[in-house]
């Protein structure tokens, strides 16, 4: 249309700008409806999206964890509480890789951190799941903690929160009965989706009533908002929800006992279980050498860790609920009900002239002269073997065992924990089923004495003394909730519980094997029976040449040494069960005995209690703690002659989780279960304790 | 001459008379309204911003309306000795930027600093519109009308990539394109052009330009690839704006800006820290108060009779309008990141004072078209 060669004036000139101007602010209005369609877009249309990303802009969200409930004792003195702590975390995912080294060292700078942490730090944060905190550093000083807020905007990933820590004021004493608390695992964390689980200091029952009570104790989170800026500056905190704390828990133990006991057991490994017969209200529940639970609430190191699993004395069992003995001797009350019961009058007499020949064995008396003629009592009193094997061979063991069951022994009870092993109460019908083999008159002898099939705990022990003591089927209870229910009376004859409460007076007011048990408070006496319980053959050459005194074998060959007793006599009020690991009654002030009449004591005149224990506690190496720290030590340096300064970085590199702790103690277990078994005299072991 | 406007305002001096009130007025409110955004800005504070801001712009708002009584001939003709002036200036900073080692795109010269790009976006529009009042109309469709105006856009958008940077060379282009379409070069060469443009589009994208500028565009295709880095200005820019709703959060009360979580909250994302406290209603009666001063620019064209004078206008009218659409599309993620100042709101005397020139040669030209015209 347009030729090239076309003449153009200014009239055209003119009327083509008009028309191509008109055109330009056309389109430029255009635009200007686009910018304003585009405003109107996002101030109305994505308003709420957009409002929703400046907030979370501005507002920057912390859980709070909540503070854990307290467990308290039956006088409401804490067993467990909270104290402040500042602590430091590690969030991986907001640490950039390439940045790593230069928090690290900035955070060793400003906290003065060892080496070793350090390198324990970059282990965690290799193996950590981005998401989960790793910890820095905890119940830090105020100085050193502002120095890290301080420093905040040049350590990225750098969690420092002030909240709250567990703390166990008797340590050690209580560690099998509360258990611990530690840092929520991974698994858990992706099985709940729960971001307290992720949240730094927060922490979850690992073991025991923590673990067992954990709803209870938790609480609610709360959640503190801060207003910050781009740089991540601090402007103001805006409200703040607070955490709604975790109820407290009420224990029918009584702390000072508690605390007495595991201090009383002093070195030994073992466990002692005292009960309110009026109630069935566990006051102490111990099991010693124990972990310190304030230190595994922290996190351990595997050094630690190492150091109480390779310990014979086996501190990361909780003997009280794990632990299966031979009940040994202290099952002859027991018996005596029971032939009672089966219609043996007190006054029939055996005369124990120190063995007894069953077939082609013979069963031998721990006397070797033999006790002469015996009634019942005397039977109980002096721990007559041949006594209760001649009555149970013409009765039969399946006459004995309803009433042993009936005493609690191979009963599970009602506890909140996760695990606990019930032993065994064998009969002719147990045997056949699990062995498919006839009951033998050698069975009846040996599970007459406590040994061979029997297995008990030594909580079952204490509440067959209760029930002796009481009359009544006493249910343990170790929450406290309300009134224990009134126990109904056991089905036995009351006559025959008061004859047997006599022959356990007698064990340790009238000659009876049980002398040093007799308590030093006038007007009050206690009624106790004591056991040994074999863990190993005794070969008949070694017996014509004189049984190993148990000072001479090494440890883990000795004999148990258990004690069951109750106390006052004349008006049952409390029974304890003590079960000493290989104790082997070698040294009177820290035998059986000593304990029982010691742990009554404290309940009747704790004064007097506390002073004995005073006087000896120096010559076993001073208390708990103190000789804790002693075998750390020791521990140590030994650890590092032989394996020198590679240790420290092996050790950083543990698992500060509960998983290997609880392997530890299944390990345990099934050592002292096949020590258990070693224990029959008559065959070897085949036999298996059942457990849950 | 007698004017109707001056009748009823007979106590009023006649030079002030002749004055485009309404536009005056527009101006003073947006320039007023930049210096409470500019106070929030900084977080309640005249200073470092409104203070400033403030004496220029009153001081360059007299100095516009003062330039309004300069006339038509006189622009025309120190349109090309301006321009010659502002190239030497534009070499000066690229030379004295090799020196002082990298990207300067300023001069300093005593009092002020001043940035001759920003210059010359309006008188690359005087320049072409001087060429085309020279060439004589018959002469429109030869290939003599195309290539001096093509030279003169050329060499400063040239020197200004190389400084670099983009917004101000693709406006300079832009505003001397503009006059050359409206001079009447043939339609068919624009098309080319545009279908030219579309084919060196990509070959400019990959060879041409900066790699920080090649990422801007990147990011403007999706912003949200890199919301920490470049992406980070767009995103942060659309939360204030799209968090502020209708009536915005209210004066003072941005938390976007006030807690740095927008990036230059008073220069280019100037409009961002606006809207997020004043809102929608804030942000549409900012485009209607710009397009209608644009709107104002575009008449004084039409009803320009020269033709230096019809051209500067419309071409004025375009360097403004380019100002404020590639920034609110920018900063409303419609366009790459190209770093345009919004005029009177962003922070920063240079970009003041072009558009104050703008209107102050607008004024002029309006002056003249009302003498001539008599209403």
């Amino acid at each position: 249309m347009n030729r090239p060669t076309r003449l153009v004036n200014e009239v055209q000139q003119s009327y083509s700008f008009s028309r191509r101007a008109l055109v330009l602010g056309a389109a430029q209005g255009a635009v200007a409806v686009a910018l304003a369609s585009r405003m109107t877009w996002l101030a109305v249309i994505e308003n709420q999206r957009y409002q929703l990303l400046a907030e979370s802009n501005r507002v920057n969200l912390t859980m709070i964890p909540p503070r854990r409930g307290w467990i308290i004792d039956r006088y409401g003195h804490p067993i467990a509480n909270n104290r402040t702590d500042f602590r430091v975390d590690i969030i991986p995912d907001r640490l950039p890789k390439e940045q790593t080294d230069q928090v690290l060292k900035l955070l060793q700078q400003l906290l003065s951190l060892p080496p070793e942490q350090i390198a324990r730090i970059q282990t965690d944060l290799k193996r950590a799941a981005g998401f989960q905190p790793v910890q820095v550093a905890e119940n830090l000083d105020w100085d050193r903690f502002a120095a890290i807020q301080v420093r905040l905007p040049e350590l990225p990933g750098v969690a420092p929160t002030r909240g709250y820590s567990r703390s166990y004021p008797a340590g050690p004493a209580v560690a099998h009965l509360t258990g611990y608390v530690g840092a929520a695992s991974a698994e858990q964390y992706k099985q709940t989706k729960n971001p307290l689980f992720i949240t730094p200091g927060f922490k979850i029952g690992k073991d025991g009533l923590e673990k067992a009570l954990e709803e209870k104790l938790r609480g609610s989170p709360g959640a503190k908002r801060v207003e910050v800026t781009a740089h991540g500056k601090l402007v103001r905190e805006l409200a703040t929800r607070q955490d709604v704390p975790g109820h407290n828990q009420r224990l029918t133990i009584d702390a000072g006992l508690q605390e007495y006991a595991a201090r009383r057991l002093g070195t030994n490994s073992g466990s002692a279980v005292v009960i309110d017969v009026t109630s069935g209200d566990l006051l102490a529940f111990v099991s010693m050498p124990a972990y310190d639970p304030n230190s595994f609430s922290d996190g351990i190191s595997h050094l630690e860790w190492k150091m109480l699993s390779d310990n014979d004395h086996v501190p990361l069992m909780n003997k009280v609920l794990q632990g299966l003995y031979p009940p040994g001797s202290t099952v002859k009350p027991m018996n005596g009900l029971a032939l009672l019961r089966a219609g043996v009058s007190p006054d029939d007499r055996i005369s124990c002239g120190g063995a007894l020949r069953v077939g082609n064995g013979i069963f031998h008396c721990h006397k070797r002269s033999g006790h002469g003629p015996l009634n019942l009592k005397q039977a109980i009193m002096a721990s007559c073997d041949i006594y209760f094997y001649e009555m149970v061979r013409r009765l039969g063991y399946d006459q004995v065992a309803p009433v042993a069951r009936t005493l609690g022994l191979g009963q599970k009870f009602d506890l909140p924990f996760s695990t606990q092993r019930y032993g065994t109460v064998p009969d002719s019908a147990w045997k056949l089923k699990k062995y498919k083999a006839e009951w033998t008159v050698a069975d009846s002898l040996n599970a007459s004495i406590g040994q061979g099939y029997v297995l008990a705990n030594p909580i079952q022990l204490a509440v067959m003394a209760s029930r002796i003591a009481s009359g009544r089927s006493l249910q343990p209870r170790v929450v406290m909730s309300g009134n224990a229910p009134i126990a109904n009376p056991l089905p036995l004859n009351p006559e025959h519980l008061a004859y047997i409460r006599d022959a356990m007076y007698g064990v340790v007011n009238q000659g009876g094997t049980g002398g040093r048990a007799r308590l030093n408070i006038p007007g009050v006496s206690l009624g106790a029976k004591t056991g040994t319980a074999q863990v190993r053959r005794i070969t008949m050459a070694e017996r014509a040449g004189g049984v190993r005194s148990n000072a001479s074998l090494p440890f883990k060959m000795r004999d148990h040494a258990l004690f069951i007793c109750f106390a006052p006599v004349e008006n049952p009020r409390y029974a304890a069960a003590i079960v000493l690991e290989h104790g082997g009654h070698t040294v009177t002030n820290l035998d059986t005995p000593g304990i029982g009449r010691d742990i009554i004591t404290y309940l009747l005149d704790r004064d007097r209690a506390l002073k004995s224990l005073a006087e000896v506690e120096p010559t076993w190496g001073g208390d708990i703690a103190t000789r804790m720290a002693a075998e750390t030590a020791a521990y140590k340096s030994q650890i590092s002659l032989v394996q020198g300064a590679q240790t420290e970085t092996n050790a950083t590199a543990a698992p500060t989780d509960a998983p290997a702790v609880e392997a530890a103690t299944d390990a345990a277990n099934s050592s002292a279960a096949a020590i258990a078994n070693t224990a029959q005299p008559a065959e070897e072991g085949s036999r298996e304790a059942t457990n849950d | 001459m007698t004017r109707g406007s001056s009748a009823n305002l007979g106590f009023v001096p006649e030079p002030l008379a002749q004055l485009p009130w309404k536009v005056i007025l527009l101006v003073l409110a947006i320039g007023c309204f930049d210096l409470l955004v500019l106070y929030s800005a900084a977080g309640g504070h005249i200073r470092p911003w409104a203070l400033s801001q403030g004496v220029r712009f009153f001081v360059l708002l007299g100095g516009a309306m003062a330039l309004s009584r300069v006339r038509e001939s006189t622009w025309s003709s120190i349109s090309l000795p301006v321009y010659g002036v502002i190239i030497l200036m534009l070499l000066g900073v690229e030379i004295l930027g090799k020196v002082a080692g990298g990207g300067q795109r300023w001069l300093e010269l005593g009092i002020i600093r001043l940035q001759p790009s920003e210059l010359m976006k309006p008188f690359i529009v005087l320049a072409c519109a001087r060429f085309y009042e020279m060439l004589p109309p018959a002469e429109i469709r030869k290939f003599g009308a195309i290539w001096p105006p093509l030279v003169l856009i050329g060499i400063p958008a040239a020197l200004v990539m190389l400084q670099p940077d983009l917004g101000t060379a693709l406006m300079i282009t832009a505003g001397g394109v503009t006059v050359m379409f409206l001079a009447g070069i043939p339609l068919r060469l624009f098309i080319g052009g545009g279908l030219a443009g579309a084919i060196l589009a990509p070959i400019a994208f990959n060879f041409v330009l900066h790699d920080y500028q090649r990422n801007r565009i990147l990011i403007f295709m999706d912003p949200e690839s890199d919301p920490l880095g470049t992406g980070y200005h767009i995103s942060q820019s659309k939360i204030a704006i799209g968090s502020g709703g209708i009536f915005g959060k209210g004066f003072l009360n941005g938390t976007q800006s006030h807690l740095d979580y927008l990036p230059e909250g008073h220069t280019d994302f100037a409009l961002a820290t606006m809207m997020e406290e004043w809102g929608l209603v804030g942000g549409v009666l900012l485009v209607i108060a710009w397009f209608t001063i644009i709107w104002w620019a575009v008449n004084v064209a039409l009803k320009s009779e020269g033709r230096f004078a019809r051209l500067t206008a419309a071409g004025l009218a375009t360097t403004l309008f380019f100002y404020v659409s590639i920034n609110m599309a920018m900063v409303m993620g419609m366009a790459p990141v190209v770093g345009v100042p919004l005029p009177l709101i962003s922070f920063g005397g240079s970009s003041q004072l072009t558009v104050l020139l703008c209107i102050g040669i607008l004024m002029s030209l309006d002056r003249q078209n009302r003498q001539q015209t008599r209403w």
